[in-house]
């Protein structure tokens, strides 16, 4: 009993310092084979950091393609307080949710039917992808903003279309932040003349 | 449901399939401590490790002394933790300046990363300092897999041996599952989520200029919105983000491999740094099934009956694929809640629904990695089962009651389905009237006692908590959704609790009594029952080995693979189904029926 109590303080101590400190500074380290990745790839546009490219921001002016909801933090996108709704399926708050955003994107695109990511809060609130429906959704609304043809926006979409990792895992994806970055180097936000 | 989506989830299978022997050899050859050729590396590290610890590593343990030195270990080791949560804000790797956890938050947080349950109470990036991340909650994704397969080890040589007194020694068998399988696949598996995209990093979060500025509501310091004289709200512009950084990497792949599933950020898998691309996902789901996988080869082989080793992976099999069909099934369908809402399957999107759910993983990986993470007792999510439907939502749940023991927890599953196997060799000897036999070893009327102790503590738990907590004012105060949902809010904590899985339907929020009972359930969930399984091994190492006749129940046969999952189905069924039924089922024909709460 004494015996294996002292080995049980030992090894607490010899182990947490080889598995709690060396192991993750190793990886900390070795990771710098990927700096780009290992710092959570961050995007600068004219000297000024402007996002991780993984992690969704809010958009919501109608020049920009919008992510999903968000239930990250009080007010939604905050990166440093990531989480779902956690609202089951018949929880009343989720379907009035629900039900107000498919009346604003239905009078924004009468007679189409909402693809459910584009209304649906992800589980981390951070989802930086919507799916190709949900950018196609959205390309008539932006094309009137920019003052750009449906056409010219739906090629942006898809040069920026991730298909299935490999070919083979996951699903097809476009990274929201991405977009509107092109979007805005091709025509800035400040030249559009506030068309609405 | 897709057809691509079917054919990642039988890929999945296949690699699992495939890794299962030569993790299992490699394993036998680790716990047997013959040589391997990681030796010239590891074996110089372990001696260090035994003289500075002062183990002797020829000195075998009967099994109470095994348990005793386990006990010892899991109570030091969760006393560092709980030290370190509460004094971080002293020492150093902490540029958020995080201040000391609350005590009864300290001590739930302890027990759950101690008992390999990873059960979070907490936002992680919130909270927790670097150095208490690294040196506390993923040491312990460490310690407790090493704990978890050393036991599951001296399961197998109770099995195994014959007329010893001794199982093995603890600390060998735990320094030998660390050194020689969990730091090496741990290393390699970081490096690789690093290259997709999981960051590792030490520096204090970034703030980031947000493209087009947000406005939100002004809240005034009461907590309430600000309205101004006509009433309407004062909305405030915010041009910055900041985003949480980390070394996540490191404990991401133990995370997984340990199957503890503990996150680093609040949203854990779901979060794109934990998990950002498809590839970071199956990575993540291969590390939890590799382990417990592997070791149903090492039963085989350290058995002498490997065929007895796959009629038990046979039984996991079948178990996996009902779990994950009924949870595919169930998202692909959608809520018909939603109206307007297109949430059928098209070229452009996977549809069902996708409350809770990342893009990049749709339905198929979601279904997928929600089976595979209770099934073993991991508890990470990339999803949150909270918002699945009741039936998928039910998978994750059946599961962790059934007792995690597809596959199961890294250590945990392995003596969980032993137990069942026992149980099931008992069933079918009495069907024959004969003493029951496994593997030439008779079981008698003590192993069968500690066998149903086993079993019984589970339930107990579970039920009788969540039935006060269902009573109690302060157990209903911090849920998330009401109706049928928030009892099955209840019921998901203590079934994760003390299943030692560590998933959860997650709006459930913390207050004192969740913390305590919680960590209460934690703590007998894990000890309380590897206690009386040390003791079948301890009594089961002693036999004598009895010569197979024409009335011994073979164990390798796809009989008894029927008779297992009969067996493991008919307990969990008659213990939970009454729960079950006003939880998840009564939701979804109240779902169905358009009720809403």
């Amino acid at each position: 009993m004494k015996k294996n109590l002292i080995t049980s303080i030992l090894y607490t101590v010899v182990t947490t310092i080889l598995l709690g400190l060396i192991y993750p500074v190793l990886v900390v380290g070795l990771a710098r084979i990927w700096p780009n990745q290992a710092n959570g790839q961050l995007i600068t546009r004219n000297g000024v950091v402007v996002g991780s490219r993984i992690i969704a921001q809010p958009f919501v002016g109608p020049q920009y393609f919008h992510p999903r909801p968000s239930a990250a933090g009080t007010n939604g996108y905050d990166a440093t307080n990531s989480g779902g709704t956690n609202w089951g399926p018949t929880n009343q708050k989720l379907i009035d949710r629900v039900k107000g955003d498919v009346a604003t994107l239905q009078a924004e695109n009468p007679g189409k039917p909402i693809p459910v990511d584009l209304i649906t809060a992800s589980g981390s609130g951070l989802d930086p992808d919507i799916t190709p429906a949900a950018a196609e959704f959205q390309v008539p609304r932006i094309a009137k903003a920019r003052a750009m043809t449906e056409d010219a926006v739906r090629k942006v979409v898809q040069e920026h279309t991730q298909g299935r990792q490999f070919g083979f895992f996951g699903e097809a994806r476009v990274n929201v932040l991405e977009l509107n970055l092109v979007l805005d180097s091709q025509l800035p936000t400040k030249n559009i003349g506030q068309a609405k | 449901m897709t057809l691509n989506g079917w054919l990642q989830i039988l890929f999945y299978f296949v690699v699992i399939v495939l890794v299962a022997k030569p993790m299992g050899v490699f394993m036998t050859k680790v716990f047997s401590r013959e040589r391997t050729w990681l030796d010239p590396v590891v074996r110089p590290v372990e001696r260090v490790l035994y003289k500075l610890t002062r183990v002797d590593e020829e000195r075998e343990m009967r099994w109470t002394e095994y348990s005793i030195a386990m006990l010892l270990f899991s109570g030091v080791s969760m006393l560092v933790l709980y030290l370190l949560e509460r004094t971080q804000q002293w020492l150093p790797l902490n540029p958020q300046k995080f201040a000391a956890i609350p005590q009864d938050l300290a001590f739930n947080t302890a027990a759950s990363f101690t008992t390999n349950t990873n059960w979070q109470f907490y936002t992680g990036e919130q909270v927790m300092s670097y150095l208490t991340q690294m040196a506390g909650l993923a040491f312990h994704n460490f310690a407790s897999a090493a704990v978890g397969m050393a036991l599951a080890v001296a399961f197998i040589r109770g099995i195994a041996r014959r007329e010893k007194d001794t199982i093995g020694n603890f600390w060998v068998d735990m320094t030998r599952a660390t050194l020689w399988v969990l730091v090496p696949i741990s290393l390699v598996a970081a490096l690789a989520l690093v290259s997709q995209g999981v960051i590792q990093n030490f520096k204090p979060y970034d703030t980031v200029k947000l493209v087009e500025p947000q406005q939100i509501q002004k809240v005034g310091q009461d907590g309430k919105p600000v309205v101004d004289a006509s009433g309407k709200p004062v909305m405030d512009t915010v041009t910055e983000q900041t985003v949480a950084q980390g070394p996540i990497a490191s404990q991401e792949a133990i995370k997984e491999l340990g199957t503890n599933g503990g996150g680093f950020m609040n949203a854990n898998s779901a979060h794109p740094f934990e998990n950002p691309t498809p590839f970071s996902n199956f990575i993540e789901m291969v590390l939890i099934f590799c382990i417990p996988a592997g070791l149903t080869y090492t039963l085989g082989r350290m058995t002498g009956s490997q065929k007895h080793g796959w009629a038990v992976f046979a039984a996991m099999a079948v178990l996996f694929f009902a779990g994950v069909t009924t949870a595919y099934w169930a998202e692909s369908r959608g809520n018909p809640l939603l109206a307007g809402v297109e949430q059928h399957v098209s070229p452009l999107q996977p549809g069902g629904n996708m409350e809770g759910k990342e893009v990049r993983f749709g339905i198929a990986n979601s279904a997928l990695f929600a089976t595979v993470t209770t099934d073993a007792s991991c508890g990470a999510v990339n999803g949150m089962h909270d918002s699945y439907t009741p039936l998928g939502g039910m998978v994750p749940l059946v599961n962790i009651m059934l007792g995690e023991i597809v596959f199961g927890g890294v250590g945990a599953g392995m003596y969980g389905i032993l137990i069942f196997v026992v149980l099931s060799v008992f069933i079918a000897g009495l069907m024959v009237g004969r003493t029951p036999e496994y593997l030439g070893k008779k079981i008698e009327s003590y192993d069968v006692k500690m066998a149903m102790l086993y079993v019984l503590i589970f339930p107990l738990m579970i039920l009788v908590l969540a039935a006060a907590s269902a009573l109690l004012p302060q157990g209903l105060a911090t849920l998330n959704n009401n109706g049928p949902h928030g009892l099955s809010e209840i019921l998901y904590a203590f079934t994760s609790g003390t299943g030692n899985n560590g998933s959860a339907f997650a709006g459930l929020g913390p207050n004192r009594w969740y913390n305590l009972a919680m960590g209460f359930t934690m703590l007998v969930g894990r000890f309380l029952m590897i206690v009386p399984m040390l003791a079948v091994a301890g009594s089961l190492a002693k036999k004598k080995i009895v010569p197979p006749s024409p009335g011994t129940f073979p164990v390798t046969t796809p009989l008894f693979t029927v008779l297992l999952v009969s067996v493991i189905i008919i307990v969990g069924a008659l213990t939970f189904f009454p729960a079950l039924s006003l939880g998840p089922i009564l939701e979804h024909l109240l779902m169905h029926a358009g009720k809403t709460f």
